[in-house]
Formats: C-alpha cells, structure tokens, sequence
C-alpha cells in the first residue's frame, strides 16, 4: 500500500550511504523483503523507476529477495520454514510457533556499483564499505 | 558495496526513543490497529470515559487521514485528546506521534491511546513505540479477517473482536473466528467486546492493568 513512500526511503539511505563515492552507475540494489513485513514486489518495482529518476540510482535495476517465515519449533528441535503465512503451525508436528525466527525482513543488503575511472576495481570492494557509512545513518 | 540497513531504520530509531521515554514515564503506550470502521473509537471512548471514573490518567492520540471528528468525539470523555491528520498518509509513524506528544507531561499519564489510521495492511510495518497493539475485528467483517491480513494480526499482541452485541445478527461464527486468530498468532490474547453493552471491557480493564504492571516491574 505504501510501496512507493518505501521506495523512496531506499533511494534515500542508498544515496546516503554513496556519499563521498566516485559513482559512475549504480547497477542494482538488493533489498531482502520477508514474507511479513507487508510489503508487495510488483507494485515496488513499478515504483522504483519513478522513485529512482534523476537520482544517482537512475536506471539501476531492484532486486528482491523474499523471506519466508521460518519459525522454531521445540517439539521437532528445528527451525522450519513456512510456505506461506495462512497458518503459523509446525508443518510437521501441528505445534503453533510461538517464535518467528524469521519473515519479518525489510532491509537494504547491498548495491552493485561502477566507480568512475581509476577506482573502478576498488568499487565492488566491501571491506571499505563501513568507514564511508556516514555516522547515526 | 554491503549495506544491511533497515529500510524503516528511521522510524524504528524514532519509535525506539519513544519507548524509551514511555518506559521512564511509567505510563502504558496502547496501539490500536484496524480497517476502518471496526469500532476502535467507541472502544476508545468508553475505554477513556471509564478509566477515568477510577482515576486512571489517560490520554490519547487519533490518527485519520482527514477531519479533526474522532479527537472532538473523543475529548468528550474529558481526556486530553490530539488529532493527527496525515493527510493522505495511510499509517502513524513515530516521528508524527513524537511531534503530537509535545507539552503533554508524560510523568503525569498512567495509559497513552494511540488510535492508529483504519488500515490493516500498512501500519503494520511501522512501530510507535507502543507497549501493546490491539487489533480490533468486528464481528460484522467475517471471520477470515485474520487469514487475510496475516501481517497485521501476527504483530499483534492483542486481539478484541467488538461489537459482539451484533453476533446474532451477522451469523458470526465465533468458534471460526477464533480459530484463524490463533492460527495467525498463537498465543495472543483475545478479548470479545461490545462497546455499546460493555461486554468484555472489566477483561479489557484487567489486561490493560496487568500489562502495565508487567511494564513497570520490566522497568525498575
């Protein structure tokens, strides 16, 4: 429903974050998006080139990767993933799981950039990726 | 180039403060979630008008995207009552709820009432800081609100299914109704109430006691 205020918020923190940066082409961005964080991959990549223009990720591509939501479940002594979010039960043993591990994702996970001329093989290095975060984000 | 940064880091900073603040305060930060029209401001206003009868300090924000009608509805009860217009937006985000609480001395609230904007798709994702959110379900909705809206329902901590007064009417199949709940989330609490009788609102008075004793004691 907000897929496009969302949308914005990425372009917002992944131009903050290229701050500083000699950036010729920002390639894609990878966004991991899980099963219950609410959020729809067609209408954000519909939102994404409108979100993106005249903006250092202009032309770049978005790539989702979604989060089914894994739970513990103490009976079987497992972490199980479920198909989808209509029931929150053990697929195997029935138990309600109480705790949910994972599904609930909405995060930015990487960008795939060119770096203008000579900086072009450091660009993909991420070891640096830390120092050049601006500080509180 | 690795990032890993939540997408809602800034809403989440913000709603972190918030708790943070609440917590200090000692007063219990209530959300209240629905699609519109589920009853979240009659529940409101008898929950406001009787708290106060037994001289609970409670105030209370409410979120529409026009019209200031729920705060003037509200205010009725004698709390001290804000609106927040979005203007469109189709959620409360922390930031508007710090901005709302500004010259309210928090120290001097035992319960905050945020009424969050009638939508069980998006208000989901954005934290206010709040201690309990109560999604409301009506039963004049069906009862597979739960499976539809499971994102909502399993940020739940509470689940009040209002106007039971109308059960009869609607054909509501309770046993159904309960039964999806707690397939979307197991273990939550689950109040059945009627805004017009009252029914269920002493188990709803309980709760809210309960939680923010456990809230205190979480505290100090």
């Amino acid at each position: 429903m907000h897929e496009l205020s969302i949308a914005y918020s990425v372009v917002s923190s992944a131009t903050e974050a290229l701050a500083g940066r000699k950036v010729a082409k920002v390639d894609s961005v990878l966004l991991r998006v899980g099963a219950l964080s609410g959020i729809m991959e067609d209408p954000l990549q519909f939102c994404w080139g409108l979100a993106t223009e005249g903006t250092l990720l202009a032309g770049s591509g978005l790539v989702i990767e979604r989060v089914p939501v894994t739970i513990r479940c103490r009976p079987c002594g497992q972490d199980v993933a479920l198909d989808g979010v209509q029931s929150f039960r053990c697929p195997r043993c029935g138990t309600p799981g109480l705790e949910v591990l994972k599904g609930r994702e909405l995060e930015i996970v990487s960008l795939e950039i060119e770096e203008d001329g000579d900086d072009a093989h450091s660009g993909v290095a991420t070891g640096d990726s830390e120092k050049e975060r601006p500080a509180g984000g | 180039m690795e990032l890993r940064q939540g997408i809602l880091k800034k809403n989440d900073l913000l709603a972190a403060d918030l708790r943070a603040r609440f917590g200090a305060a000692g007063l219990l930060a209530v959300n209240l979630v629905s699609s519109p029209g589920a009853g979240k401001t009659a529940l409101l206003e008898r929950t406001l008008r009787e708290l106060r009868l037994t001289g609970q300090r409670v105030a209370a924000l409410v979120g529409d995207l026009e019209t200031d009608n729920d705060a003037r509805r509200l205010a009725m009860s004698g709390a001290p009552v804000r609106q927040i217009q979005t203007h469109g937006c189709c959620h409360l985000e922390a930031d508007m709820i710090g901005r709302h609480l500004e010259g309210w001395d928090l120290g001097q609230l035992d319960y905050l009432f945020i009424e969050n904007v009638g939508n069980l798709v998006c208000p989901a994702g954005y934290d206010l800081g709040e201690a309990l959110r109560v999604a409301i379900v009506s039963v004049t909705e069906g009862e597979d609100k739960p499976l539809k809206y499971p994102a909502m329902f399993h940020s739940a901590d509470v689940v009040a299914i209002s106007k039971i007064d109308l059960a009869a009417a609607c054909e509501f199949d309770r046993d159904a109704a309960l039964r999806n709940i707690r397939e979307i989330r197991p273990g939550v609490e689950i109040l059945e109430t009627s805004s017009k009788s009252g029914a269920g609102f002493a188990e709803w008075f309980e709760l809210l006691a309960r939680r923010r004793e456990a809230a205190d004691e979480a505290e100090a």
